[in-house]
């Protein structure tokens, strides 16, 4: 919303010695961003009107005409005539490639000397064969809102003098304020309601523009309201106009100033007056109505061609005005293009209503149209300004137009009144948590317009009509916390109950990623959405549960239309981009939700506000919900240590993918049983299955070799993919202390010969089992295949530790316990002991 | 030590002449003294001290020697015995200290020689700011909550009184999941943990939660369309905007050093009053117009906060005329930004390494 400072002026009485910074501090006060604040034009030296005496049409070599001109400009003409010039012509000679004007018409002038925007220096210069003496300007090279004049600018009969000054005369002094209006003031949609709180905080007085408010009355334009989502339909009639006359520059360049485009007089003094008091209006050539005109709700499939030039069709649900023809306007979004104003437009409806909020909203949504009368609808517009401004604009009509107005205005439909609410007079220091007196709280709310009745310690509040926003006590709450200023408000630290700090989960999570970070890995965020080319890309089959997208109705980019359901592609994305910056050696994580559609997915239930819903309700939203844990990514590419001083590169093989989920465990104290598998995108002899209690919660390992040629990637490059809030999940509450044995340990060293694709960990397992009580640690200290042992076995040899808890352990005893690990090895594997 | 000797021979006495005795010392002293190393001062001790060295067989010569003799010559060479001895041990000292300190020398390393025990690794600047955001809030006895990103319509909207028609439902502004009539949704701000948490939690509720957020915007150097937020939420009796006041200076204060904030009145459907919060510029406090970091106005925006509006509280089955409490909202990676002056928001997202390591532990 842009307010021109005069504009405001006319309404309220700013004292002179007003600075702009105080006038933006009462603007911020009352809840209204200042975005800008545009003080003047940037134009230095002469600028002043000239009168076009001669002009002259001259065709070029290349085609384009340029006119020849003398501009009479006063005491600035040169005292001697340029030679080349009509004789007995007294002005200055100037080329102009601008055809809207003629001679006697006023114009501007920047003379030599004078610097306009851009740092644009006037200078008299010779060109397309003449001495151009200055410029005729336009409003744009003035660096002045674009009025839509196509050309330079011509001023009106009643322009001053030829040399007057006419950087103030086109208000290029103005200061105009660009303001971020929020949602709940309507009312500052106008130079009205900016006016108001501009008065009411320099408490200075305020004129309204909107004075009066009639009953409904029958006149001469016959109206029927139909739909009760029309309050009120004011009709003024207007006859003998001539349309073709053009506006006053003053409301051109204050429509200009507030932001819109001036476009014809009839149009002009309808958004004028919208600017003015924020009601919107609308003129219909009465010539072209047929009949009585009604408002109604559209009849679906009914057809409407709008002022745009499109042909719409209307839904049942969009109200409509209508005639005996049909549809002739879209209630409070646009006009029917049928009975459109013109330049033979000699009688005028005017139209001031009020439609219903959410309706125009729907409307205005479903058929993609916004204007800025559907932007004051959908906010809420003053219900009683339709009469008064109606009124005004017809008078307007016939002191611009010409024409006179028919006295009898119709005004169908009496708007409700404003509902009323009792609120606590202490409410407003109870939530605001500052001392506002009951007195100061009923003068603001006052000053706001606001119908104050005291009873005791309570009132009942109406708002005015303008303020459709003020409905809860709460909401007069934040006008009074507003107007007084929350700068008042002194802040108090709250001290809550006693927390219970972090969430076991929360406490983990964070564990892991500080574990990962000081093992050498780097996190990184990308975004969660991902494609089907993706998935591809990693070899992932149709039947893969990470095939069960959920998809977005707008995707941020078509190419990405999918919630991720695997964080390795976003890291793929990472390493390729730190692959073009010249990072080879990555080892990348990422800790992010991830999202799996449900098998029948179901609308999430959308109860009522006005009360808590039911546990069924509240569980049905969580229901309908895609399941979305929280996945740990690892990416790692090139050397994991780059060769340094004393020890060569050490490049990323599948261990790491593996010591990564060690290191996971050990941090949370659980265990992460791996075993063998062959699923995408891995390599089918490098990837490990990852299980907590039986369960696969993820996959580790060497990334398949064309997974790695399809990403540009160097061989050997490794990922582990894990389900975080499961395996958070499974951590044990507490751990237990053992006590320690003090008694000498016992070291046994076996060498057991297995099948080769005996998993090591189940033959560990398998010893530790056998070992009992008295095993205390098992450790593979060696795997060999080779020569010495058959083809198709190997070698794993493994140290046991044994210790009595109570006793020192003969060497029989531990001979024994050896003897029996080893046997349930032997038994589960048909481990041989290698002698 | 053997017997007395009851046949001494006078003759063979001479060895314990005094002059005798002064120089098998001086001979002892003198090799002592030449003894370059432990090992030679080893062989050095073997001669003189051992069983045949001179002063050895001297002192064995005592028991010839006729009574009256004996008491000073024994005194004799066992002071000679004494000082050698002690010569030897002070040697053997010095010798030990200067092999010691030859060693050591030998040993030096450049310490400046690049290690590691581990690869040097970071986390995000975003989850160091989260953690940092986090315990400032644990601090206070607050407790962190979390709620799903993919939310449902109802959460991120109704229940915090957004009218159905209100602009931010539609599609260019909110990613919706398809179709959207499912009413499912990318949540759009982390508000709506404040209804879960209402709605799950026994009150009082003294919550903060920090989370990623969607909106369909654009993606360049000011703007992410995934960023992330820290949301508060207090919910007890006799809750005020001071309260909001008193927390967010402390929240500020905490997180910056030594900065108040200021509010600037505003809208938002879910609070009542609302207000966007500022934070003091914690560079130049208001006192450079010409300072980077909030550009000379002496404040940054930081987010928005209010009153709960009591229809969020009736939609979540709390009675607004017992419970009252506050909300805020702030952007954890426009504090990045201005806290640590990084200057292009696509920096955050595209996982260059050099980015999540620019704070070099600084973030944790």
């Amino acid at each position: 919303m842009k307010a021109p400072l005069s504009w405001l002026r006319d309404h309220v009485a700013i004292p002179a010695d007003t600075t702009v910074d105080q006038l933006k501090d009462v603007f911020v006060r009352a809840g209204i961003e200042v975005e800008a604040v545009q003080e003047g034009a940037e134009v230095t030296g002469p600028v002043v009107v000239g009168k076009v005496l001669y002009r002259n049409p001259e065709e070029q070599k290349n085609g384009k005409t340029i006119n020849w001109c003398v501009v009479d400009v006063g005491s600035h003409n040169p005292e001697e005539a340029p030679k080349d010039i009509p004789e007995g012509m007294h002005g200055r000679g100037i080329i102009c490639g601008a055809h809207n004007f003629d001679v006697g018409d006023h114009v501007v002038v920047a003379l030599p000397g004078a610097v306009l925007p851009g740092d644009f220096a006037i200078s008299s210069r010779k060109t397309y064969g003449h001495v151009s003496d200055g410029m005729i300007c336009s409003q744009v090279e003035l660096g002045l809102p674009d009025d839509g004049t196509d050309g330079i600018i011509v001023l009106g009969d009643d322009a001053p003098a030829p040399g007057t000054p006419a950087m103030e005369l086109l208000g290029a002094d103005e200061v105009v304020f660009d303001l971020e209006v929020t949602p709940d003031m309507p009312h500052c949609l106008s130079m009205r309601g900016l006016a108001r709180e501009l008065a009411q905080g320099l408490g200075v007085e305020f004129t309204d523009p909107v004075t009066t408010c009639a009953e409904s009355a029958s006149g001469s334009v016959e109206v029927r309201i139909e739909d009760d989502r029309c309050a009120r339909f004011v009709a003024a009639q207007v006859t003998g106009i001539d349309a073709t006359r053009p506006s006053p520059d003053w409301m051109r360049r204050r429509i200009a100033a507030a932001g819109m485009r001036p476009i014809s007089l009839p149009v002009d003094i309808t958004n004028y007056l919208m600017l003015e008091t924020g009601q919107p209006l609308h003129g219909y050539d009465a010539d072209k109505v047929r009949g009585a005109i009604v408002v109604r709700d559209a009849v679906a499939g009914e057809k409407l061609t709008t002022l745009d030039g499109q042909t719409r069709t209307l839904r049942a649900g969009d109200l409509v005005i209508a005639d005996d023809s049909g549809a002739i306007g879209m209630a409070g979004v646009m006009g029917g293009a049928a009975t459109e104003l013109s330049d033979s437009t000699t009688k005028v409806i005017i139209e001031g209503a009020s439609f219903d909020r959410a309706s125009v909203s729907r409307t205005a949504r479903s058929h993609h149209l916004q204007s800025e009368a559907s932007r004051r609808f959908e906010r809420g517009v003053d219900t009683g300004a339709a009469h008064a401004t109606a009124l005004r604009a017809a008078r307007m009509f016939a002191e611009l137009a010409g024409g006179a107005v028919d006295e009898a205005v119709t005004v169908e439909g009496d708007p409700a009144a404003m509902p009323s609410t009792v609120m606590a007079l202490d409410l407003p220091t109870r939530v605001l948590g500052m001392n506002v007196p009951h007195d100061e709280v009923i003068a603001t709310l006052t000053g706001a317009g606001v119908h104050v009745e005291v009873e005791g310690t309570q009132a009942t509040v109406t708002p005015p009509t303008w303020r459709p926003d003020l409905r809860d006590p709460y909401d007069y709450v934040e006008e009074v916390g507003q107007k007084v200023g929350l700068d008042r408000i002194e802040g108090i630290l709250p001290s809550a109950p006693g927390g219970r700090g972090y969430t076991p989960a929360q406490a983990a999570r964070r564990a892991v990623g500080r574990a990962l970070a000081s093992s050498g890995l780097v996190e990184v965020l990308t975004f969660p959405f991902q494609s089907d080319a993706d998935l591809d890309k990693l070899g992932i089959t149709a039947d893969d549960p990470r095939r069960r997208t959920v998809r977005l109705a707008n995707p941020l980019a078509e190419t990405s239309p999918w919630l991720r359901t695997t964080v390795l592609p976003g890291l793929l994305a990472a390493a390729g981009r730190n692959l073009s910056r010249g990072q080879d050696d990555l080892a990348l994580y990422e800790i992010g939700s991830v999202f799996f559609a449900l098998d029948d997915a179901t609308p999430a239930p959308m109860p009522p506000v006005d009360r808590r819903p039911t546990a069924e309700e509240f569980a049905a939203i969580d229901a309908a919900l895609p399941k979305q844990p929280r996945h740990l990514g690892v990416l790692l590419h090139g050397a994991w240590r780059a060769a340094g001083w004393n020890a060569p590169a050490e490049p990323v093989t599948w261990r790491h993918a593996m010591g990564v989920v060690e290191l996971i465990a050990t941090t949370l104290g659980i265990e992460l049983v791996r075993r063998q598998a062959q699923v995408s995108p891995f390599h089918p002899g490098r990837c490990a299955e990852v299980l907590v209690d039986g369960a696969v919660v993820g996959l580790a390992g060497e990334l398949h070799p064309s997974v790695v040629e399809a990403h540009g990637l160097q061989a050997g490059a490794c990922a582990v993919e894990l389900d975080l809030d499961a395996i958070v999940a499974s951590q044990p509450g507490r751990g237990a202390i053992p006590p320690l044995s003090t008694f000498p340990v016992a070291k046994e060293d076996v060498a057991l010969v297995v099948d080769e694709d005996t998993a090591a960990a189940d033959v560990a397992a398998a010893l530790r089992e056998g070992g009992g009580d008295l095993l205390e640690s098992v450790r593979l200290f060696d795997v060999y295949t080779g020569d010495q042992i058959s083809d198709g076995k190997k070698s794993l040899a493994f140290a046991l530790r044994l210790r009595g808890a109570d006793t020192t352990l003969t060497d029989q005893q531990a001979a024994e316990a050896r003897d029996a690990a080893v046997a349930v090895a032997t038994e589960r594997f048909g481990a041989e002991l290698r002698s | 030590m053997s017997g007395p000797n009851t046949n001494f021979d006078p003759v063979q006495v001479t060895p314990l002449d005094e002059d005798q005795v002064q120089k098998m010392v001086e001979e002892a002293l003198a090799a002592i003294e030449g003894a370059g190393s432990v090992a030679e001062l080893k062989q050095v001790r073997i001669e003189h001290t051992g069983e045949q060295a001179p002063l050895a067989l001297a002192n064995r010569e005592i028991g010839a020697l006729p009574p009256q003799a004996r008491k000073d010559t024994g005194k004799r060479i066992g002071q000679a015995r004494g000082r050698v001895n002690q010569a030897i041990k002070a040697r053997q000292e010095a010798l030990t200290a200067a092999e010691l300190e030859q060693r050591l020398a030998e040993e030096r390393v450049d310490v400046t020689l690049p290690v590691e025990l581990a690869p040097r690794g970071e986390i995000h600047p975003i989850t160091g700011m989260i953690d940092i955001v986090s315990d400032i809030f644990i601090g206070m006895g607050w407790e962190i909550a979390e709620g799903p990103e993919l939310e449902s319509e109802w959460l991120n909207f109704d229940a915090l009184n957004f009218p159905p028609n209100h602009p931010a439902r539609y599609l260019q502004d909110t990613l919706f999941v398809d179709p959207p009539e499912h009413h499912q949704l990318m949540r759009t701000h982390t508000s709506p943990v404040q209804a879960r948490e209402l709605l799950t939690r026994e009150l009082p509720v003294y919550v903060a939660c920090p989370g990623k957020v969607y909106r369909a915007d654009e993606f360049d150097a000011t703007h992410l369309p995934v960023f992330h937020q820290v949301e508060g939420l207090v919910v007890d009796k006799g809750i005020s905007m001071a309260h909001l006041k008193g927390t967010l200076d402390h929240f500020a204060s905490k997180l910056f050093g030594g900065v108040t904030t200021r509010f600037r009145a505003h809208f938002f459907p879910f609070t009542e009053p609302s207000a966007e919060v500022d934070l003091q510029c914690f560079v130049c406090h208001g006192d450079d117009t010409t300072c980077r970091t909030c550009g000379g106005e002496g404040w940054i925006e930081w987010g928005g906060c209010g009153v709960v509006n009591p229809r969020v509280l009736v939609a979540c089955g709390i009675d607004p005329d017992v419970y009252s409490g506050f909300a805020f909202g702030c952007g954890i990676d426009r504090a990045v930004m201005f806290r640590n002056g990084a200057t292009d928001l696509r920096d955050m997202v595209e996982g260059d390494v050099r980015f999540s390591r620019s704070l070099e532990g600084l973030a944790r």
